[in-house]
């Protein structure tokens, strides 16, 4: 069949299994948008406010489905404004596919109208990029793009294509089958069972990698076996469920006492799928003098990066997890398991449930919603709480920006997670600072009916930020105070959704005795104190012996 | 250790490679101590010979992330014992007050050849290891040079096992 290009595009992403994109219309993306008002029975576009919201939404919907998803936008600022949406999913290892527009070839490269290099100034922050300039390039370009997405360790592609690729035709065959995915040998396991059989503390580390491979039940039953305390990284926290007995938390910066400390007692750490970011271990040369490394990653370049592990096993987690299984024997370790299960016990709230702490709000939440509940934040004090307290049950339901710490990353998230769980109740938690970026997605989620509940934890200041100034800068309050005037309440009715204040836990719960509306953003002010600190913390490139608890 | 290593690399040969792979050094906060590139006898795929320094780390984890990028279907590096490598010099140097004998025996000592012969100056070619041609320039000094030009360090490994058939990649 001789199709154009624009039409191509359209019949891959549809062969692909996409059944929606995000994305905002402009001049170099005309044919494509043509192609999708064509195709409207077959694929779903949802406009967002800016097109930096629409790459955040695809980047919620592939952390909720595990597969790759789709932004599109505009050449020139439409390109730019994907920029980092790009960066955030790349950090995190999220496959997203970005097509861009371009101006036809006879102008590129002339600095024409909304004109940029959008494969050079992504190029630090893709696993690949593509300029399509002709028509026919364009079929195998999506099929590799793909692949490239999802294979491996998972990230973002981008795909700029020339209005002469889209308005041009050639023939559409519908059938490459192009996967990067080949077998490769699992490595030698021998050393690390030989580890894992004498180790006396052994400490199961957790990461986002897990999530990716979906090796959660093998990192459970590893765990079951050897008597081994779960420590997650922020980007592995659902792998677990927060209700097992021996999952001790978040670790690093402002991870769990009970998971820091576990760590640094451990003689054997399994990392499965995880970076050892600075956030996560401190002082490096503390970090692991204790014990063993055995790092389980997919990405050779991983191994030894930051951390100098003993035994590097390369290849896929679950792959490998499991053949370590089939080798490794029951071993209980009932002095050590007591042992952090104690420091377990010292992480239990003190504080009392009455009071309108972000813990308690955050539980609170947490208890109103069901375990399949898709949970978007943004980044600060009000993340961190969440990482902390929420207590997710379910892999792949929370949404967050680990690796980059994007302020802005929830609202477009959320409304990418709650498309993709069937446009369920979906909660967002966020702070007065973080929501103020790309708050303009309030747009997006009430034109599409979703029933967001947005809960911002109001401080009235940028509180992490604040966090550091009034510890290391001798509360210095240098541009934290927002001194802001925003009516959240009337924003929220402004924008079509539904806005209420709320002071105290009392006042909370009546929101939930009044009932969430069903098809609209519901927005909860929640005006919590100023100077509530997130603790436990390690200070930057300390140790666990420097943990302040609070 | 602070040593100079070489990375030998089959790369696609397509626009923005080149970009991609000093991208990639800038951005890890390696350097780049020379570089060459040319098309290999599959005109789809193009050979690369980078010369960095830096300590054990480094040398791993460039060749690790180099692997990494769609574009690069093979990085390795070569061993200095292990490997062939010869850069290539182009020298501008001045021949009047020095009479034409002194530069050509220099030249003979390091077997380069005059490729240009001027009113003023001569342009001689120079092929060796980067050691020789080094030392080469330090003795044309004095004579005077008035422009140089270096290809940056081609490189084979010795090896006939592990090489990559670049045939497999016409498409």
């Amino acid at each position: 069949m001789i199709y154009s290009g624009a039409r191509i595009l359209i019949e891959e992403l549809i062969r692909h299994d996409i059944k929606t994109v995000f994305g905002y219309p402009g001049g170099a993306v005309l044919d494509i948008y043509d192609e999708l008002y064509n195709n409207c029975d077959r694929i779903e576009h949802i406009i967002s406010a800016h097109e930096q919201g629409a790459a955040h939404a695809a980047d919620g919907y592939a952390r909720v489905t595990g597969k790759p998803a789709v932004v599109i936008a505009t050449s020139g600022p439409g390109a730019t404004n994907l920029v980092t949406g790009i960066a955030n999913a790349y950090l995190d290892s999220v496959p997203i596919i970005a097509v861009t527009g371009n101006v036809a070839v006879p102008l590129l490269g002339r600095d024409s109208f909304q004109e940029v290099d959008i494969v050079g100034i992504t190029q630090p922050i893709v696993k690949h990029s593509y300029i399509v300039r002709e028509a026919d390039e364009l079929e195998f370009i999506i099929n590799e793009a793909f692949a490239i997405a999802s294979s491996g360790r998972k990230g973002p592609v981008l795909i700029d294509i020339s209005k002469t690729a889209q308005s041009g035709t050639c023939e559409y065959k519908g059938n490459y089958n192009i996967s990067f995915n080949e077998k490769k040998p699992l490595p030698d396991l021998s050393v690390a069972l030989k580890a894992i059989e004498t180790a006396k503390k052994p400490y199961i580390y957790c990461g986002g990698g897990v999530l990716a491979s979906n090796a959660e039940k093998e990192v459970l039953e590893l765990s079951k076996r050897i008597s081994a305390p779960i420590g997650l990284s922020i980007m592995g926290l659902t792998a677990v469920p927060s209700s097992y007995e021996l999952n001790l938390g978040v670790s690093g910066m402002h991870g769990k006492y009970a998971s820091n400390l576990a760590q640094s007692e451990a003689d054997l750490m399994i990392a499965v799928g995880v970076r050892f970011s600075d956030r996560a271990t401190g002082n490096l040369s503390e970090y692991t003098k204790n014990c063993t490394v055995i790092h389980i990653d997919i990405d050779e370049a991983e191994l030894g990066k930051n951390v100098a592990s003993m035994i590097d096993l390369c290849g896929d987690a679950k792959l490998i997890l499991q053949s370590l299984l089939s080798s490794i024997k029951k071993s209980e370790k009932p002095n050590w398991v007591n042992r952090v299960l104690c420091y377990k016990k010292s992480d239990n709230q003190i504080s009392d449930k009455k009071d309108f702490l972000p813990e308690n709000i955050i539980s609170f939440i947490r208890a109103k919603m069901s375990s399949d509940t898709v949970v978007a934040t943004d980044v600060g004090q009000h993340q961190m709480w969440v990482v902390q307290h929420y207590g997710f049950e379910k892999p792949h339901k929370l949404l967050t920006s680990g690796g980059l710490g994007t302020m802005g990353y929830g609202m477009g998230a959320a409304v990418g997670g709650c498309v993709a769980s069937d446009r369920k109740r979906t909660v967002l938690f966020t702070g007065d600072g973080s929501f103020g970026m790309n708050l303009n997605e309030i747009a997006t989620a009430v034109s599409q009916g979703l029933p967001l509940l947005i809960v911002i934890l109001n401080n009235g200041v940028l509180g992490m930020v604040r966090q550091w100034q009034c510890m290391f800068y001798d509360e210095r309050y240098s541009s934290t105070t927002l001194n802001r005037r925003t009516n959240f309440v009337d924003l929220a009715k402004a924008f079509g959704a539904d806005g209420k204040v709320v002071n105290s836990m009392s006042e909370l719960e009546s929101v939930f005795e009044d009932g969430l509306p069903g098809n609209k953003p519901l927005i909860l002010d929640c005006r919590i104190d100023l100077d509530k600190k997130v603790f436990p913390m390690i200070p930057p490139q300390g140790s666990v012996k420097d943990i302040l608890i609070g | 250790m602070n040593e100079r290593f070489t990375i030998s690399l089959i790369v696609n040969n397509k626009s923005g490679v080149l970009n991609r792979i000093a991208g990639l050094f800038s951005k890890r906060c390696y350097n780049i101590d020379s570089l060459a590139v040319g098309e290999t006898e599959n005109p789809e795929i193009s050979r690369m010979t980078i010369v960095s320094t830096g300590g054990e780390y480094t040398r791993s984890q460039i060749v690790k992330q180099l692997n990494k990028l769609h574009d690069v279907k093979q990085a390795v590096l070569l061993e200095d014992e292990d490997s062939v490598s010869v850069e290539h010099l182009l020298i501008k140097l001045k021949t009047d007050g020095n009479g034409n004998s002194k530069v050509t025996e220099l030249l003979n000592r390091y077997g380069g050849k005059i490729m240009y012969i001027g009113e003023s100056f001569i342009i001689a070619d120079l092929t060796g290891p980067t050691k020789n041609i080094n030392d080469c320039i330090v003795k044309c000094v004095p004579l005077g040079i008035i422009e140089l030009c270096r290809s940056g360090s081609l490189s084979l490994s010795k090896n006939a096992e592990d090489v990559l058939d670049i045939n497999n990649f016409i498409i």
